[in-house]
């Protein structure tokens, strides 16, 4: 999906209680099949553009267009059929507690079936093996039977993550993967979410605060009290402009440890900033 | 040397002391801070409420026509009395013991059957009215026409929870007749109202996260119910029909008051005929099976978790 | 590496057998619901044919029509306002009288440490059991041979059943009651009853005024209805009429008692909010 901002602005939802721009009047072309990361410090807006890319909140100024569509310019029925091309990943699993990790998993799967297959896929889920295929991507295939609150918290994530494996949307948002994560599966995850998108040609646009991981991307967004900073490639992504990015919050600047993808002189240049 | 006065006042000489002495104490406290009263500053206000509640108790007590000593006029004792004595031994024919088990399947009958269209009702209600499920407030707040269906549904829910079933059981007599039907619409509608009000305050007090994510990512509202929603709060919404299920059961033995048949209809008959042994044995049986009922629905509520 | 994994848990694709276990006890349990559900329809003579009868649609029509034009007749809607705060009467003097019976049938019934007496426990568990088990109206039935109709035995009804419900749930609230305060006291050699009324009750009064007041709306809903039996009040009115098909005056005297219950209702929880101020 081709996803056009033009002069976009969001403001925070009423419920937050925070007054103001969550995100500033910003313009921005992303092309079918991209794959992009977002850094930023907390509060930089973030997940606040992930969620105004998944229509979840209205934009306060300015036009969203997917595929030369304004959803917002939709009628709720339409507008809703819009979503099934979107997949939004929120930060914390929304799985829930006392699901089996087949059901959660198939659950990417709803916006295609009728309500009789969905009805029977709680009874009997309807499609083991393709449950499987997606968990394996991720290895946590042996949890297939296991019910959500008995995993810990990094299979939560990567169970979540699977469901990109089985939905049929274009254009996937993905709220900080990497959260619960160690190093090693870190990279495994990032490594087959990107493969999963190339091989379906779905747009895929990342928030991360593990900044050796976004450098592996091939476009690096840099967001900071609403407004862009840059948009760089990922090996255009120097210290300065990290640094500046991440001004007065360096704590939550996060590298990826060093893995065999990552080169030797990325992982010095890591540690050269501290 | 000034008397202690009542309330609040500004004493820089302690009682009891007097001229050099009250320096060289008062030094020791702030010049002008206020002292407490001597006096239990609540005493008025609590007196004020029990005077009013006297003063609204008593034309209650006369409105209910309260006048305990009725009860032990010789007349009424007698009656008492005789009635009381008749209770034991209460009464055991087969019979008699036959019909009061059939009788007591009916009560039970008439609530289960009340209770199932009762879920009819509440579980289509519950549905519609929860926001959980809402498609327009996805983005924020409502669109308009959605809100005013959600809350006239919930309008209907409140008005069919607040007209009691007996009330309900005398116009459905009225309509169709004496006999179960009407006992059993009247806790249909009752117990709908109760159990859809129940299970809409259930589904929007859950947690929304994964209900939320699953309708943003386009999925349909009943989905999204039996994949997002239920598998969270489906242990509570049947505990609590559980639990409703108990109490129509003694709505049904009530509603038999009025005709409805039942066990409630049986004492009914004893009652006017004063015949106490047949009275006592339904009451027994009565609490029996209120005993059980109450142990059921306890087993299967633990077992739910 | 995955592969090793999974080989060792032998065929994942197929359901494991512990969930096919418990599913198949879910689809028994579901099942034997199922049989008692259509076992109650079919053992009872439902007329539903009535229902489907041109004439009885029609007649319910007309019922339910007629109980949209209540009447305002002025001597009418005093006699209402007077069986309405008869009921109101009824229910509020019910619930204080059981409020206080209840705490005096809750303190023996406690159980706990320190409360030895377990047979007179018992026997006070026994009793509220008994009153709680039997229905208001059941009571009122009973009661009405005793004291006659009138208001007079749906207020002792009320209090009877209320007794059994709010004893037994004063008697929870004492058990749960922090132990501090009281165990401080009785170290000090206080007796019992004074430790009672110094460190356990103030805690918990206002839980049970809340008890108290939740339970004076449900009391409302009751004395409503206890005229039907011959308890008085709105209920006696509206069997009254009711029998003689004077549906305009039924209505209003439905109408009262939705008023009454609202009111009821929203005075029990604006209190309950006071309180826990």
């Amino acid at each position: 999906m081709r996803v056009v901002l033009d002069r976009v602005a969001v403001r925070h939802p009423a419920a937050s209680g925070r007054p103001g721009p969550a995100l500033r009047p910003l313009s921005l072309t992303i092309e079918r099949g991209e794959q992009l990361a977002v850094v930023g410090p907390s509060g930089a807006g973030k997940t606040t553009l992930l969620h105004a890319l998944a229509c979840a909140l209205p934009p306060s100024a300015g036009l969203l267009r997917f595929d030369e569509i304004d959803p917002w310019s939709l009628p709720t029925r339409r507008l809703h059929r819009q979503r099934s091309k979107l997949f939004l990943a929120p930060q914390v699993p929304p799985l829930p507690p006392r699901q089996r990790v087949v059901t959660a998993v198939l659950a990417a799967r709803l916006p295609q079936w009728s309500l009789a297959t969905a009805l029977r896929s709680l009874v009997y889920p309807a499609d083991i093996p393709a449950a499987r295929f997606a968990l394996a991507q991720f290895d946590v295939e042996h949890k297939l039977w296991a019910r959500v609150d008995r995993l810990s918290g990094g299979e939560r994530q990567r169970v979540a993550l699977s469901r990109t494996a089985l939905t049929a949307a274009t254009l996937w948002l993905v709220d900080e993967p990497l959260s619960s994560l160690d190093p090693t599966r870190s990279v495994q995850a990032i490594d087959a979410l990107t493969r999963l998108a190339r091989e379906r040609g779905a747009t895929l646009i990342v928030t991360l605060h593990q900044v050796g991981v976004a450098r592996l991307f091939p476009r690096v967004l840099g967001l900071r009290d609403g407004l862009l900073q840059f948009d760089v490639s990922g090996t255009d992504l120097s210290e300065e402009r990290l640094r500046a990015l991440y001004a007065q919050h360096e704590d939550e600047l996060l590298n990826a440890a060093p893995l065999p993808r990552v080169a030797q002189a990325d992982h010095a240049s890591g540690l050269s900033w501290r | 040397m000034q008397p202690p006065s009542h309330g609040l006042r500004r004493q820089t000489t302690p009682p009891g002391f007097h001229g050099a002495e009250a320096l060289t104490t008062a030094s020791t406290q702030p010049a002008g801070r206020i002292q407490p009263a001597n006096r239990d500053p609540a005493w008025m206000g609590r007196l004020f409420w029990a005077c009013a509640g006297v003063a609204l108790l008593l034309p209650a007590l006369i409105a209910t026509e309260f006048k305990p000593w009725i009860l032990f006029e010789p007349d009424s004792l007698r009656v008492s009395a005789q009635f009381a004595a008749d209770f034991f031994p209460p009464k055991v024919e087969p019979a008699f013991l036959t019909m009061i088990a059939r009788e007591t399947w009916r009560t039970v009958a008439i609530a289960t059957a009340g209770l199932a269209l009762g879920l009819l009702i509440a579980i289509p209600l519950a549905v519609v009215s929860t926001t959980v499920l809402s498609v327009s407030a996805i983005p924020g707040r409502m669109h308009a026409w959605p809100l005013i269906v959600r809350q006239t549904v919930r309008v209907v829910l409140i008005v069919l929870r607040s007209v009691p079933e007996l009330v309900w059981a005398l116009v459905f007599v009225r309509v169709v007749g004496l006999g179960p039907t009407a006992g059993v619409l009247a806790i249909a509608l009752t117990y709908g109202g109760m159990l859809g009000k129940v299970f809409s305050e259930i589904l929007e007090s859950d947690d929304r996260h994964a209900a939320q994510s699953l309708l943003r990512n386009g999925a349909g509202r009943l989905q999204t119910l039996l994949f997002g929603a239920l598998p969270q709060s489906a242990a509570e919404l049947t505990s609590y029909t559980v639990y409703r299920w108990e109490c129509a059961i003694r709505s049904s033995a009530v509603l038999g008051f009025v005709g409805a048949g039942g066990l409630g209809q049986q004492m009914d008959n004893s009652m006017k005929m004063f015949n106490g042994s047949e009275v006592a044995a339904m009451l027994t049986v009565f609490f029996v099976l209120v005993a059980i009922s109450d142990a059921v629905s306890a087993r299967l509520r633990s077992m739910l978790g | 590496m995955s592969d090793a994994r999974t080989k060792g848990l032998g065929d994942i694709g197929a359901m494991p057998g512990d969930l096919r276990r418990s599913r198949f006890s879910a689809a028994l349990m579901a099942l034997a619901l199922l049989v008692l559900v259509v076992s109650s329809f079919t053992s009872l003579d439902l007329q539903w044919s009535k229902f489907a009868d041109d004439q009885a649609a029609q007649r319910m029509l007309k019922f339910f029509s007629e109980l949209l034009s209540p009447s305002m007749d002025s001597r009418f809607l005093k006699n209402t306002t007077v069986a309405a705060l008869e009921t109101l009467a009824m229910s509020a003097v019910g619930t204080l009288l059981a409020a206080v019976a209840g705490l005096l049938f809750a303190l023996p019934a406690t159980q706990g440490a320190g409360m030895g007496r377990a047979a007179i426990c018992g026997a006070a568990r026994f009793v509220l059991n008994a009153l709680r088990s039997i229905p208001e109206l059941v009571w009122a039935a009973l009661l009405i041979i005793a004291a006659g109709l009138g208001p007079f035995a749906g207020t002792l009804a009320l209090a009877l059943h209320t007794t059994g419900v709010l004893g037994r749930l004063f008697a929870e609230a004492i058990e749960n009651a922090p132990g501090g305060p009281a165990l401080t006291l009785q170290t000090q050699g206080i007796p019992g009853g004074r430790v009672f009324l110094y460190a356990t009750l103030p805690q918990i009064v206002p839980q049970l005024l809340s008890y108290s007041l939740y339970r004076w709306e449900n009391n409302i809903r009751a004395a409503a209805v206890m005229g039907v039996v011959g308890g008085g009040g709105l209920g006696a009115l509206l069997s009254f009429h009711m029998g003689l098909f004077h549906m305009r005056e039924t209505s209003t005297v439905l109408l009262a008692m939705l008023a009454l219950v609202a009111v009821v209702d929203i005075g029990s929880w604006v209190l309950r909010r006071n309180l826990q101020r």
